[in-house]
C-alpha cells in the first residue's frame, strides 16, 4: 500500500555523516521506506520536539499558568469574601428585625398599659365626679326637703290662725258683735300670708 | 494521485547540524513551532486583562485550566497538582499538533511515531523518577498486586509487562489514531478526483465527497479526544508515582 512513485528524499541527506551518527538505530536507510519509521528523521524532530515543547512547558509554567490560577483564585478568594460578608448583613439585617420586632411588642404593651391606666384614671374621675354631684344633690335635695318642711310647718301654723279668725268672724256674723275685731282685721293679711 | 502515504514526509526547510546532530528545521519543526506559539500565545493573550469578569478569551482559557486541572486532581488529587503544568503542556502540544493536522494541506506532527514516543517515554520516565525518589524501592510494590500469595508468581510478570506496555500504548495509541485518520482522509477525498477524471463515473464523486466530509467531523472529534486520553493517561500513570503502590 505504501508503494508509491513518491521518492523519499532523507531530511537528514545534507548533512550525511551527522545523521548516522545521531540516529543509529536501526539500518534502513537509503530505500523508500515509510515515513513515520524512517529514522534519519527521528533526530531533527526530537530535537525541535524537545525545544518546542520545553518552550511551552516554560510558558505554561511561568507565565500563563500561574496567571490562570491567581485570578481563578482571586475570583473564588472574592465570591468568598462576598458571601461571608452576605452572610454577615444578613445576620445584622435578622438582628435588626429582631430588635424591631421587641421594640413593637413592647410599644404595644406600654400602649396598653397606658390606655388601662388612662382608663382607669377616666373612670376614677367619673366615679369621683358622680359622687360629687350625688353629694350636691344629695345636699339640695335636703335643703329643698327642709324648706319644704318649713314651709309646710308655717302653713300648718297659719291653719291655725285662719282658723281662729274664721271662727271668730263666724261668731260676728252669727252673733253681730264685733268681739274679736282684731281677729277680724288680721283674716286677710293672714291670708294673704299664705 | 498523490500517495496517501506522502503527507507523512519529512521535508528539510533549513538544513541545521549542531553539534553533530542533525537538527535541520523541517515542515514538522514549523508545525511544532506553529503549535507551541499558538498555545502560549492564546493563553498569554487570552489572560492579559486578568478579569475578575472573564471575557469570552478569557472563558476559554480558563475552561482550558479548568479542564485539566480536574483531570489531574481527580486522578492524582491535590499532591499531584506540582505536574499539572506538565500536563497542561502536553494537552495543548497535543491538541495543537492534531488541529492543525486538519488544516488540509499541513503536516501532523503528531502521526510521527518519534514524537509521540518522546513523549510518552518523558512521561513514563517522569513516573519511574519520581516514584523511586518518593517511595525508594517501595515504588516496585506497584507491581505486587493484593492478591492471594499464590498467584503472585503469575501477577508480578503480568504487572511488569503492563507497566512496560505504557509507554508503547500510550505512544502507538496518538500515533496510530493520527495516521490511520489522516490516510482514510486522503484515501477518501482520492476517490473524489479519481471519480470525477473517470468521465461518466463522475456523477457519483459527492459519495466519497460527503464521506470525507463526515470523517472530516470524525477526525476532529479524535483530534481532541486523543489529546484528552494522552492528559488522562498521563494523569493516572503519574498517580502511580505519586501513590506508589496503595490505591
Amino acid at each position: 500500500m505504501a508503494s508509491s512513485t513518491t521518492t523519499y528524499t532523507t531530511a537528514g541527506g545534507h548533512v550525511p555523516t551527522a545523521t548516522s551518527t545521531a540516529v543509529a538505530a536501526d539500518g534502513h536507510q537509503g530505500q523508500t521506506k515509510f515515513p513515520p519509521f524512517d529514522s534519519s528523521t527521528f533526530a531533527p524532530q526530537l530535537v525541535w520536539l524537545a525545544l518546542t515543547f520545553g518552550f511551552l512547558y516554560i510558558v505554561m509554567s511561568r507565565i500563563a499558568l500561574p496567571r490562570v490560577g491567581s485570578v481563578l483564585s482571586e475570583r473564588r478568594e472574592r465570591i468568598q469574601r462576598d458571601l461571608v460578608e452576605a452572610e454577615r448583613l444578613k445576620a445584622e439585617t435578622d438582628a435588626a428585625l429582631k430588635s424591631y420586632e421587641k421594640s413593637l411588642a413592647d410599644a404595644r404593651n406600654k400602649a396598653q398599659t397606658m390606655a388601662k391606666s388612662m382608663r382607669d384614671t377616666a373612670d376614677a374621675e367619673l366615679d369621683r365626679e358622680k359622687r360629687r354631684v350625688d353629694d350636691a344633690n344629695a345636699v339640695k335635695l335636703a335643703e329643698t326637703e327642709a324648706r319644704i318642711a318649713a314651709t309646710k310647718s308655717q302653713a300648718m301654723a297659719s291653719v291655725d290662725q285662719i282658723a281662729s279668725e274664721t271662727a271668730a268672724a263666724i261668731v260676728e256674723r252669727l252673733i253681730g258683735s264685733s268681739t274679736g275685731g282684731a281677729s277680724v282685721r288680721s283674716a286677710p293679711t293672714s291670708e294673704n300670708a299664705i | 494521485m498523490a500517495s496517501p502515504i506522502e503527507q507523512f514526509n519529512i521535508k528539510t526547510l533549513i538544513p541545521l547540524d549542531f553539534a553533530g546532530i542533525d537538527a535541520s528545521f523541517t515542515n514538522a519543526s514549523a508545525f511544532m513551532v506553529s503549535a507551541v506559539v499558538l498555545a502560549s500565545g492564546f493563553m498569554v493573550f487570552a489572560m492579559r486583562e486578568r478579569a475578575l469578569v472573564p471575557g469570552r478569551m478569557q472563558s476559554m482559557a480558563e475552561m482550558a485550566y479548568e479542564f485539566v486541572a480536574s483531570t489531574v486532581r481527580d486522578n492524582v488529587g491535590e499532591e499531584g497538582m506540582k505536574f499539572f503544568p506538565l500536563v497542561f503542556s502536553l494537552f495543548m502540544f497535543v491538541l495543537l499538533c492534531n488541529l492543525l493536522g486538519m488544516v488540509p494541506g499541513s503536516f501532523t506532527v503528531t502521526s510521527q511515531l518519534v514524537v509521540t514516543a518522546a513523549l510518552a517515554l518523558l512521561v513514563i520516565g517522569i513516573v519511574i523518577i519520581y516514584g523511586l525518589w518518593q517511595h525508594g524501592l517501595g515504588f516496585l510494590k506497584l507491581f505486587v498486586p493484593d492478591v492471594p500469595p499464590v498467584l503472585l508468581p503469575l501477577m508480578i510478570p503480568i504487572e511488569v509487562v503492563s507497566f512496560l506496555a505504557r509507554p508503547l500504548t500510550l505512544s502507538v495509541r496518538l500515533f496510530a489514531n493520527m495516521l490511520a485518520g489522516h490516510i482514510a482522509l486522503k484515501i477518501f477525498a482520492g476517490f473524489v478526483a479519481s471519480l470525477l477524471a473517470a468521465g461518466a463515473w463522475g456523477i457519483i464523486a459527492p459519495l466519497p465527497l460527503l464521506l470525507t466530509t463526515a470523517l472530516t467531523a470524525l477526525e476532529v472529534l479524535v483530534a481532541v479526544l486523543q489529546a484528552y486520553v494522552f492528559a488522562v493517561l498521563t494523569s493516572v500513570y503519574l498517580s502511580d508515582a505519586v501513590h506508589g503502590g496503595h490505591h
